[in-house]
């Protein structure tokens, strides 16, 4: 089993320290010598959002004495919904700040230590060395890759969570005798592979449940308790409520931790996204209209007939009173629209129009234009009274 | 067989989180799944008509890498499951 023996003891708890975790020390699986161990252990959390602020508060109030967070982005409004580390308050300042306040005030024996940085090549080995595991609580592959490798390269385990909408993916990488990422996804998706935007968000509870699991593993290989989920990948899809179990093997071909292992320094990935369809470059000479220009359009009462290719929801959430037509439907349900007439094609941000825009003409439509920077430019130019989201 | 249809996937499968599939083998099966769903097919397979290194495929809980892979042969009552890597978070914003 994969324990951190190499974690020395802390000599002592004091006084305070017994009562505060008094239901731990009088529970046989952790006792005196397990909490003695969580105080020794030294845990580093990579990121403070969905899934860093629910499993370091959890780690700080268990007494783990050493607990690093990595972080650089600030707190925004749309963070709130599910890193309940920050607050409403926070909102404008460094997760990193907001994030160390909440956890000293959990509790002040454990000690924080603040990597305000974003994590890369150049300093992942150096800052890993100093810490007995990772926990992964990062938003993008790049990242992924990089804790893995890093964690593979430094020899400590890499706690594993990662989410999308509802479902999430946990499990413990870097072991001495079990697989890492890289022995599930060799390679990151290709750069190629952009998102299609009308299919993100994040069920708020979703990195709490999958962020508190991530907790779980971590102290359990701190005590060396029971069984980690270490060979194991374990699926939750929050909307069914069910949870699977795959089997991870170690592959002795992974380019990181096989037998003959290619993967001997860090590499830095672009940023990129995952798997949600292959997107042509947008062309670049793209017809396009701004947001004030459709507003004095409007004003003269020659507005073009104005086309909205984002999703039902979003429509609900604002709208310019446009034709939806999603733009995964746009293929099927294009002779709705007439070619013949001046049109325009707006979406949140302008990306998803843009394709429709490259689409329609394709299809023979001539007087199609792209509004530039969508809704939210609409938003922020035109008219405050329609909500960004 | 049934073919458990991930998040990010379901869009190109009708929104349907599985999917009733015949097949001999976990080929056979998926073949037939980019027949009744075309659009799953690129998600799937690259260029060459390989199976995408960032797809991983279970049959119950087994990597088909570690079994037969595609000529893994398949029963009736079995379940495979498509298990893409999710990265979670930052790109997840709707944009």
């Amino acid at each position: 089993m994969a324990t951190l023996t190499e974690t020395k003891p802390a000599v002592a708890l004091s006084n305070d320290e017994v009562l505060r975790y008094s239901r731990h020390l009088i529970m046989p699986e952790v006792g005196m010598e397990g909490q003695l161990k969580l105080k020794a252990a030294r845990v580093l959390c990579v990121g403070a959002g969905g899934l860093g602020s629910p499993l370091a508060l959890y780690l700080a109030a268990a007494g783990v004495g050493t607990l690093g967070v990595v972080d650089f982005d600030v707190v925004d409004f749309t963070n709130l919904q599910r890193q309940i580390i920050h607050t409403t308050a926070d909102v404008g300042r460094k997760k990193l700040d907001s994030a160390a306040d909440k956890l000293r005030a959990i509790n002040p024996n454990v000690n924080i230590v603040r990597f305000d940085t974003k994590l890369s090549s150049a300093n992942a080995l150096e800052l890993f060395r100093d810490f007995d595991m990772v926990v992964d609580g990062t938003d993008n592959f790049p990242t992924r890759y990089l804790v893995n490798d890093a964690c593979v390269l430094t020899g400590i385990p890499n706690v594993y969570g990662s989410i999308f909408r509802f479902e999430g993916q946990m499990s413990i990488f870097a072991t001495k005798e079990g697989p890492c990422y890289r022995c599930l996804y060799p390679e990151p998706p290709p750069p190629g592979l952009v998102p299609s935007c009308a299919e993100g968000g994040v069920l708020g509870i979703l990195p709490g449940l999958v962020g508190v699991m991530q907790a779980t593993e971590a102290i359990k290989l701190i005590l060396g308790a029971g069984e980690p989920l270490i060979g194991r990948l374990l699926l939750v899809d929050a909307l069914a409520m069910r949870f699977r179990e795959l089997k991870l093997r170690k592959n002795p071909d992974c380019p990181a931790c096989g037998t003959h292992p290619t993967l001997k320094k860090l590499i830095d990935y672009n940023e990129f996204c995952g798997i949600r369809g292959e997107e042509k470059p947008v062309e670049t000479q793209m017809p396009s209209i701004t947001v004030e220009e459709l507003k004095q359009l409007r004003d003269a009462g020659n507005e073009p007939f104005l086309l909205d290719v984002r999703e039902p929801h979003e429509y609900q959430i604002c709208n310019l009173g446009g034709y939806l037509i999603p733009l995964n439907d746009l293929p099927k349900r294009v002779n709705e629209l007439d070619p013949s007439r001046e049109m325009i094609v707006h979406c949140k941000m302008g990306g998803r129009s843009a394709k429709a825009v490259d689409f329609l003409r394709q299809s023979g439509f001539t007087k199609v234009k792209n509004l530039t920077g969508g809704i939210n430019a609409w938003a922020d130019k035109v008219d405050p009274k329609v909500p960004k989201y | 067989m049934k073919v458990l249809i991930p998040t990010p996937l379901r869009q190109y499968a009708g929104k349907k989180d599985s999917v009733e599939v015949p097949g001999t083998t976990v080929g056979e099966a998926l073949k037939n799944l980019t027949i009744s769903h075309p659009d799953l097919k690129k998600h799937l397979y690259n260029e060459e008509g390989k199976l995408r290194a960032f797809v991983n495929l279970y049959l119950n809980d087994e990597d088909i890498r570690y079994m037969e892979k595609e000529n893994t042969p398949v029963g009736q009552s079995d379940t495979l499951s498509i298990v893409p890597s999710i990265a979670g978070g930052k790109d997840d914003r709707v944009i």
